[in-house]
């Protein structure tokens, strides 16, 4: 038997509040398998469990109060074995405001090694159609659990509208926050003159604004920490990536768009690989020493809509093809927007890319997502005279750079491994 | 199709990668990418949503002629009617 406790996704992550069990008593758990959702400062995050069993008692219910990170939520019994039926005398679950325990135990720190399996990756999801008001669907069966993301549930119970009445806009009919908001909407239209109104929740645009203060808080305990902690040290270099953009248009022009790559998954394997070559940039400062993974999981920063970014972990990126990488980071683009990641995608990463060419940079010197080791950026792919074989000739190239932890790595290797980045980029048909 | 019901479907392609997006506020010669702060992911997502909403493939040459609302509806009126 075991406690289930409110996991740290990250090292920004102080607290949490429970979003909704999506195990039942009584219910057995795969390894791996979502087990709840939690909201973080920065995003609603779909938790795995990290062992399989049996959800035994559910120690904290849904609510809105912050709870610490390692207070217990529920206790999980060993694989096999029986829920235990409820006695007479059994409490029923803490609300959340009495669920911090006394001497919370301490919290479970980001794996340093995958504790779940990589999640399966699910399929790009499709295209939402736009959101029209939701039409009232007929009542779902008692017991079906009804599509619905995250926050169109949170936001659900907050106006008190029945998801069970809802029909879906979103893909596969999932229920999303503009059908809640819709028909709450509407309910209010038609509230009878003089009944007075509950008590105002906070407006949408206030709910943004306070989530968007809590993400800024979050990385700016994260970002002082690095700077506080990490002895950084910056390297740089500029890459001819004319043959792989040559060689990635070729590919692309024979593929509907559905099949196309864009030129970051190209980037983004060249690192892993290049990590694989250079084992003291992927892993975790801790304890007072290097701990290098066995596993290269790139932690792709993605910026939000609205502000803000999370970095979750493509896992294995040295080990997939190029067309699966780009359907998996796809995936996780989409999904980290819609925030619905998964707690092992924010536990797992073993270094950061991140790529601010698009907004014009040309390089960008990023700072460590503690304890990680490094950090990779890249620039604007640009057109630039370049000298080859003694000749002047236009050629598109990126800034590829480097943050690294001094008390891991030297500049020496650093050099290494961006140079691997180039040399790996200059036969991208291999990557 | 008329240019009408093609600039619904376009819209509505938009607003799967632009959740924000209000229809009425768009200038039809605004660039998007400028306008709704759209990345190189989301413009990918958007070109899939038009190829699946209008059954037409885009080629990757042709990316640089879609980026406003109105080149868009443009571009895919004259593909639909080449059908």
């Amino acid at each position: 038997m075991a406690e289930f406790l409110l996991p740290k996704l990250g090292a920004d992550m102080s607290r949490g509040r429970l979003v909704e069990w999506v195990k039942k008593p009584g219910e057995r758990i795969a390894r791996g398998e979502v087990i709840a959702v939690i909201e973080t400062d920065k995003a609603n995050v779909e938790v795995e469990a990290f062992e399989s069993g049996t959800l035994e008692k559910v120690l904290v219910e849904p609510g809105d109060e912050w709870l610490p990170v390692g207070t217990p939520l529920a206790v999980i019994g060993a694989a096999g074995a029986e829920a235990p039926a409820p006695s007479a005398g059994e409490k029923p679950a803490r609300k959340p405001e009495a669920a911090v325990p006394a001497a919370a135990k301490p919290a479970p720190e980001a794996p340093r090694v995958p504790a779940v399996p990589p999640p399966k990756p699910k399929p790009p999801s499709k295209a939402p159609p736009p959101h029209a008001p939701a039409v009232p669907a007929p009542r779902a069966a008692e017991g079906t659990r009804l599509p619905a993301s995250p926050v169109a549930r949170r936001r659900a119970a907050e106006l008190g509208v029945d998801l069970a009445t809802l029909r879906g806009t979103g893909p596969d009919g999932r229920i999303v926050l503009a059908d809640v908001e819709s028909v709450a909407g509407a309910a209010v239209a038609k509230r009878p003159a003089g009944r007075p109104a509950p008590a105002a929740p906070l407006t949408a645009a206030e709910k943004a604004q306070e989530k968007r203060a809590r993400m800024r808080e979050a990385i700016a305990a994260a970002m002082a920490r690095s700077k506080r902690e990490i002895p950084h040290y910056y390297l740089g270099t500029t890459i001819d990536l004319t043959r792989a953009m040559a060689w990635l248009a070729s590919y692309n022009a024979e593929r509907p768009v559905t099949e196309r790559m864009l030129y970051g998954v190209l980037l983004l394997k060249a690192v892993a690989a290049a990590l694989r070559e250079y084992p003291e940039l992927n892993g975790f400062w801790t304890e007072g020493r290097a701990q290098l993974a066995d596993s290269v999981h790139l932690g792709v920063a993605i910026s939000l809509r609205g502000g803000g970014l999370v970095a979750p972990a493509l896992h294995d990126a040295d080990k997939l093809a190029l067309p699966e990488l780009m359907r998996r980071l796809q995936d996780l683009v989409t999904r980290a927007r819609a925030s619905s990641l998964r707690s092992s995608e924010m536990t797992d990463a073993t270094v950061t890319v991140t790529s601010l060419g698009e907004r014009g940079v040309e390089a960008v010197y990023g700072v460590i997502y503690p304890p990680q080791l490094a950090l990779v950026g890249f620039g604007k792919v640009v057109t630039r005279p370049w000298v080859a074989d003694g000749e002047v000739a236009p050629r598109e190239v990126v800034t590829a750079t480097l943050s690294a932890d001094h008390r891991a790595s030297d500049g020496h290797r650093g050099a290494l491994f961006l140079d691997a980045v180039d040399r790996l980029l200059q036969e991208p048909e291999k990557l | 199709m008329t240019n009408e019901e093609i600039k619904t479907k376009v819209l509505a392609a938009l607003a799967a990668v632009a959740p924000e997006l209000e229809p009425g506020t768009l200038a039809p010669g605004a660039n998007l990418r400028d306008e709704l702060d759209i990345d190189s992911m989301d413009a990918l997502n958007f070109l899939v949503g038009l190829s699946k909403a209008f059954g037409i493939d885009i080629p990757e040459a042709d990316y640089r002629k879609l980026s406003t609302l109105d080149a868009i509806v443009g571009y895919v009126a004259a593909r639909v009617g080449k059908r």
